[in-house]
């Protein structure tokens, strides 16, 4: 099977504020690929993420997106950054939310159209949501928000989805319901799934590539590849030791 | 009672009254919802300072207050985003704009009622003139904000995602603090300065409270904010007491039992485990 390249980075470093958080980062990335960003604090994950949306730029290297040069406003991209928790007191309804991700951007008022309303209504189907639509977005629970950014993130029909730590809000149940929701997309739609964790357990069933970052060093391959302790120790330039048990595997050893 | 109506100062009270009242509503509404209820209230007071200053000169205070409230707006929209930070500074500013007020006051030896009336608003006594420029700066404000709106609305509750979608939101932060300190010079005639802060944020911390769909929630701040200023003004020229002490606590007044009885609305309809996180941090 031949596969598409949808994003490619080559020899890609940064330097932000005099420290350098990444370099010599290589990536292939393909069309329909479920990748999971791994590393501890400050490795840079949310970073690269940014480089990808063009919200900032690269110190030396390339990126392509697609075949282009990353840009803001970018409508082939959803992105959902590191969720905090909302406020009650926002007069805003889930569906206004999601309505965000189709002409929040645009100039001027809007008014209501169907096509608007239908396109939200599939979006929030896409996340099971359809329910809680019309609830104010602050009275969600912590899942129910992430999903509704979710939903706001595929409005626009994405090839991409870049999410930061989608599931650190959320308890073991909700987690597994975001997850096998994002594998859906990424197996029958062939969405491209960047997804920054801190924990690689709740993945492991669905991702096709494991992308570790750590001392601004980076590998990436298959979980078995990457997560093992003669790799790991390599980037964290400290032994670090890979515990299976129960069927999850620990990273043990490294300060995170 | 209804006879005082066709007096023309009366006609000017109800008609400036009105327009300051719906554009107060809506950029209030915004105010709300980016957080900056701080900073518009920090406008009108370095409005003060303009306005008292602009006394001193020998200008009209409008001047005053359009020059300083314009400049700390683009300064506060050109502070960070972190929010405590961005009040410490809005803060000290603010109180060195106090400071500098006073001394205007003192240097200034015409008549007091001037200052008073920067202070408390005289709407009953606001000519046609001022009402031609209220009526400009209503329709400049309105005009702006309806054009941002979108943009305005998806990066008050999501900057990151705005300006990943191509939203220049610092530029968006800075027009829209001209467009408070527009709203903020526009009031100070009919509320004035310590008073503007009611209109701005009552009407639409009760319509927030009330409604969870922005445009809902706009309509019912302004509809809130006229009935405010209309009862304010009928009440007072049928009483004794000043218009801004009648909107102020009709203001208050709806506001309390809304809060009060709104709470039991506002407690998380999640199952989350991690539920307790979205109460008040």
């Amino acid at each position: 099977m031949k596969k598409e390249t949808v994003i490619s980075v080559n020899n890609l470093g940064i330097q932000l504020g005099g420290r350098t958080i990444l370099q010599n980062v290589d990536l292939e990335i393909h069309k329909g690929e479920f990748i999971a960003i791994l590393g501890p604090n400050g490795s840079g994950k949310s970073t690269l993420l940014k480089l990808l949306l063009g919200l900032i730029k690269p110190s030396v290297g390339n990126i392509s997106v697609l075949g282009k040069s990353p840009h803001r406003g970018n409508d082939a991209i959803g992105y959902a950054p590191q969720h905090r928790v909302l406020e009650t007191e926002l007069a805003l309804r889930a569906r206004d939310v999601v309505g965000f991700g189709f002409d929040g951007n645009k100039w001027g008022f809007g008014f209501p159209n169907k096509k608007r309303e239908d396109l939200i209504n599939k979006a929030l189907k896409e996340v099971n949501a359809l329910h809680l639509g019309n609830a104010p977005i602050g009275h969600l629970s912590g899942g129910e928000q992430q999903r509704m950014l979710i939903a706001q993130a595929l409005i626009t029909n994405p090839q991409i989805l870049l999410l930061d730590e989608p599931l650190s809000n959320l308890d073991i149940n909700n987690g597994q319901e975001i997850v096998s929701l994002l594998a859906r997309l990424s197996r029958e739609k062939k969405v491209t799934i960047m997804l920054v964790s801190h924990d690689i357990n709740p993945l492991l069933p669905v991702v096709n590539r494991v992308l570790f970052m750590a001392r601004g060093q980076s590998a990436i391959g298959t979980p078995d590849q990457v997560l093992t302790s003669a790799t790991l120790s390599k980037l964290y330039d400290t032994h670090i030791e890979i515990v299976r048990a129960l069927n999850r595997i620990f990273v043990v050893g490294a300060e995170t | 009672m209804f006879a005082l109506l066709h007096y023309q100062f009366i006609q000017n009270a109800f008609i400036a009254g009105s327009m300051v009242a719906v554009v107060a509503a809506l950029i209030g509404y915004f105010l709300l919802t980016r957080g900056l209820t701080f900073a518009g209230h920090a406008l009108s007071h370095i409005g003060f300072a303009g306005a008292a200053g602009a006394l001193v000169v020998g200008v009209d205070p409008i001047f005053g207050l359009l020059a300083f409230t314009i400049a700390a707006g683009v300064g506060i929209g050109l502070l960070g985003k972190k929010l405590s930070e961005r009040d410490i500074t809005i803060g000290i500013i603010m109180t060195l704009m106090l400071g500098l007020g006073a001394l205007f006051i003192s240097l200034y030896s015409g008549y007091a009622e001037r200052a008073y009336s920067i202070l408390f608003g005289t709407i009953l006594g606001i000519s046609q003139t001022d009402v031609l420029v209220t009526a400009i700066f209503s329709v400049i404000t309105l005009i702006g904000l309806g054009f941002i709106f979108r943009p305005l609305l998806f990066s008050s509750f999501d900057p990151e995602v705005a300006e990943a979608r191509g939203i220049p939101v610092r530029a968006l932060a800075v027009i829209f603090l001209v467009l408070v300190a527009l709203t903020v010079s526009m009031s100070v005639q009919v509320v004035g300065v310590l008073l503007i802060f009611t209109l701005l944020v009552g009407p639409a911390a009760t319509a927030t409270r009330l409604v969870h769909q922005p445009v809902a929630a706009i309509i019912l701040s302004v509809f809130l904010s006229l009935t405010y200023t209309w009862l304010g003004i009928f009440f007072a020229i049928n009483g004794t007491w000043p218009v801004s002490f009648y909107i102020a606590a009709l203001s208050f007044g709806v506001y309390l039992p809304v809060r009060l009885f709104s709470q039991k609305l506002h407690m998380p309809a999640g199952t989350d485990i991690h539920h307790v996180n979205h109460s008040h941090a």
